[in-house]
């Protein structure tokens, strides 16, 4: 579909909702969707790159030639791909003529993980689209101090277990920003960080992803003023364990608005997300010190917001299966709850008259660590206190709102270039 | 390998200096700019079939599968250069050594014809990795930092394969050939070397006599030279470890196969996919005991989409025989429990 109509469908989903934050969204939607006045660096090279005729050698020499410093620039038009792109320089930037206007193309890709793959420090990618690659879509790894500007990642088909896991994928990395970016239609996560440290995820949109937002084993995180709609979850915070980086923590996500995630799971089976139960607003997982305000949330039919220890056998020592120091507070909450997707769910839902709270913890490793909540909504305990209890054993019972928010993270701070690079 | 590890740690000698003949133009060092043509360097006297004498030709036990293309491997060492070993066996090039591997498929007589030859080249600044396409004409090869595809058909065991054939780009080079953010030669482990010109084992073990000690790794497609659990991690250290490696291109996996791993979870035995999307093929283990139909990492040497097959890079066929092995090994497993 039409990028661009998809937007308007979805915002106009969203008039319903009264809510300033809506409008300010809408803002950042359509200023997404223009063109900005580029700056150039003072000293930068500029290599031009046209579609056409060996545009992979072309741009894939490019990206290998280019200097510190230098500008990669695609032309307007389809870059018709067939292997994945690669860029190893730091301090180089990628940009194109637009969203639509300059696409990357890989449909007919024949080879790598990934459209685009980023392993190097303080690169720029901004102002252009990739559609339609064979695994993951953007990806960086090690890659510190890169900024995601302007970015459309999309499979356009729409939902289909044949899409590539991640749209965009920065890992093992510190100090990543995505900004503006709309990612459609990942099998797994549509903006997915993993193992890094220092991370703003904001102004963006994820729809039609398994899911939308995805922060897992990382620390130190704002997500916040994104659209994640039409995805099965919305927004994610993970921890699992067998990873180099463990223990997940000071994660903020605000000011986002997180409705209408009720598309069916479209996660192959065995990935961890095949298991988030369609109609999830946010999900917490195995994380620490988790801070969730300020948004607006609404028609999830399972649930807004979920806390929940990771109840799959392991045997990592290192790992806390555990969700702790959980924050919900000054969130506004539409329906929820209707349509429980997960074991147990609608009997739960039944008991309690039909409808699941928009708020539920699984009770892993009992009151001492119940998420503190000020929403004023029903919340839920499932009692599940021993995290290798079996589900069926839940013994539901009502949360007691906290009455004193506990101290605040700070903000996350990025070095100014990063900044400077998306004003 | 405890055992011997005081007795190996670093031993050097000048296998160089004597023995090498010293015509070779030292071009890698002279010159910092990228050779175009691979004639630049003097390593093959015209066609890829005529190697320089100072080159030392060498094999590996156990080889990367790469579309089942033929390989012939290089190691040029500078005049004077010196060699080190270290404790694991890696072998240690001094500056303005390099390696050197051409690729290539038997044509309709039987005679080899290589397609591109790939130079890794030890600079004062590290290595680089260089890859070059023959010509038509087979006269020289062209440097080509951008790779290529070229259209391949050879005899695949009495049929006709025809694949599009991935040459590297300088970036997907290093993919492999990365330790951190360094490139590394992967190949050259003594255990899994040998010399089929007379002569040439001999002069390393001169050179570094201690090398003697460290038995040759297991063969992974000879049954006699090791049990199936060594056959199959010699074929996983070649084929995946260099990049399922602590500090390898898929160190985020946590699924290390460079024989660094410590605990089953680590080799995949028990482990959950992590980014592994619709590669998973629907299974919950990369490795589960006993059951290879139900394991991620043979669903994914099984299938040729770039989505779902690793390795990741050259790889348009299945390598049915390590395919083999690796079934052989999981189902040789006992059924547990998954942890």
């Amino acid at each position: 579909m039409d990028i661009k109509r998809s937007w308007l469908k979805l915002l106009g989903n969203l008039v319903s909702i009264r809510h300033p934050l809506v409008m300010r969204m809408r803002k950042i939607a359509f200023v997404s969707a223009a063109l900005c006045a580029l700056v150039q660096p003072a000293f930068a090279k500029t290599i031009s790159v046209a579609p056409g005729d060996g545009a992979q050698e072309r741009l894939q020499e490019a990206l290998i030639s280019a200097e510190p410093g230098d500008v990669v620039e695609l032309g307007a038009g389809r870059f018709s791909l067939t292997d994945g792109l690669s860029l190893d320089v730091n301090g180089v930037t990628v940009k194109g003529q637009g969203v639509k206007e300059s696409v990357l193309d890989f449909s007919g890709q024949q080879g790598a993980g990934e459209g685009l793959l980023v392993t190097s420090d303080d690169v720029i990618l901004r102002d252009f689209g990739v559609e339609n690659s064979k695994g993951d879509g953007i990806k960086s790894k090690g890659a510190d101090r890169i900024v995601y500007h302007k970015l459309r990642v999309e499979w356009t088909a729409g939902p289909k277990a044949t899409n590539g896991a991640y749209g965009i994928y920065p890992v093992e990395s510190k100090d990543v920003l995505i900004d503006s970016v709309i990612v459609r239609g990942a099998s797994d996560a549509g903006i997915y960080v993993g193992q890094s440290r220092n991370i703003v995820v904001r102004d963006s949109i994820a729809m039609e992803n398994v899911a939308g937002i995805e922060i897992e084993n990382s620390y130190d995180a704002d997500v916040h003023d994104n659209i994640a709609t039409h995805n099965t979850g919305g927004v994610l915070v993970f921890d699992l364990p067998n990873l180099p980086q463990m223990g997940g923590h000071n994660v903020r996500i605000f000011d986002n608005i997180i409705v209408d995630n009720m598309t069916p799971n479209f996660a192959p089976k065995g990935n961890i997300v095949a298991n988030v139960p369609t109609g999830t607003g946010v999900m917490v997982m195995a994380n620490r010190n988790v801070e969730i305000f300020d948004n607006v949330l609404g028609e999830n039919g399972t649930t807004n917001i979920m806390v929940v220890g990771y109840r799959f056998p392991q045997q990592d020592p290192k790992y806390d299966p555990l969700p702790r120091d959980v924050i919900i507070w000054d969130n506004q909450h539409g329906r929820a709850g209707w349509d429980p997707q997960f074991r147990g769910g609608k009997e739960i839902a039944a008991a309690m008259g039909g409808s699941f709270p928009a708020i539920f913890w699984d009770g892993a490793g009992g009151p001492a660590r119940a998420p503190n909540i000020g929403d004023a909504v029903p919340a839920l305990s499932l009692g599940l206190t021993d995290i290798t209890a079996d589900p069926a054993t839940a013994q539901p019972s009502p949360l007691a709102p906290s009455t004193a928010r506990p101290a605040a993270l700070p903000a996350i701070t990025l070095p100014e270039s990063m900044e400077a690079a998306v004003r | 390998m405890r055992l011997i590890l005081p007795f190996l740690a670093c031993f050097a000698a000048a296998v160089a200096s004597s023995a090498m003949p010293t015509e070779a133009p030292d071009i890698l060092t002279a010159n910092p700019q990228n050779p175009t043509n691979l004639s630049s360097f003097g390593f093959f006297e015209g066609d890829a079939g005529k190697p320089s004498s100072a080159l030392i030709p060498y094999n590996l036990r156990t080889p990367l599968f790469s579309d089942y293309a033929e390989k012939q491997r290089f190691i040029y060492l500078p005049a004077g250069g010196k060699m080190f070993a270290s404790a694991d066996g890696k072998l240690q090039f001094p500056i303005g050594s390099a390696l050197i591997k051409s690729f290539g498929y038997p044509d309709e007589s039987g005679k080899l014809r290589v397609l591109e030859t790939r130079v890794l080249l030890h600079r004062a600044g590290g290595w680089v990795a260089l890859p070059y396409v023959w010509r038509p004409d087979g006269n020289d090869a062209d440097l080509r930092i951008g790779g290529t595809r070229v259209p391949v058909e050879f005899d695949h065991g009495g049929t006709k394969a025809s694949i599009s054939y991935s040459v590297p780009n300088k970036n997907q080079c290093k993919q492999c050939h990365s330790s951190g953010d360094e490139i590394m030669p992967i190949g050259p482990v003594w255990q899994n070397m040998e010399f089929p010109r007379s002569g040439d084992r001999d002069r390393f073990l001169r050179a570094m006599p201690l090398l003697a000690k460290l038995s040759p790794e297991a063969k992974w497609d000879d049954a006699k030279s090791g049990t199936l659990n060594e056959r199959a991690h010699s074929y996983l250290r070649v084929n995946c470890g260099h990049c399922h490696a602590p500090k390898g291109s898929a160190s985020n996996s946590g699924l290390f196969l460079d024989g660094s791993a410590k605990d089953p979870a680590a080799y995949g035995i028990g482990k959950r996919p992590v980014a592994a999307g619709r590669a998973s093929g629907d299974f919950d283990f990369i490795v589960e005991q006993g059951r290879p139909d139900r394991s991620i990492l043979l669903h994914r040497m099984k299938s040729t989409d770039s989505g779902i097959a690793m390795p990741e890079l050259g790889r348009a066929m299945v390598h049915d025989e390590g395919v083999k092995l690796l079934d052989d090994w999981i189902a040789a497993m006992p059924k547990q429990g998954a942890y």
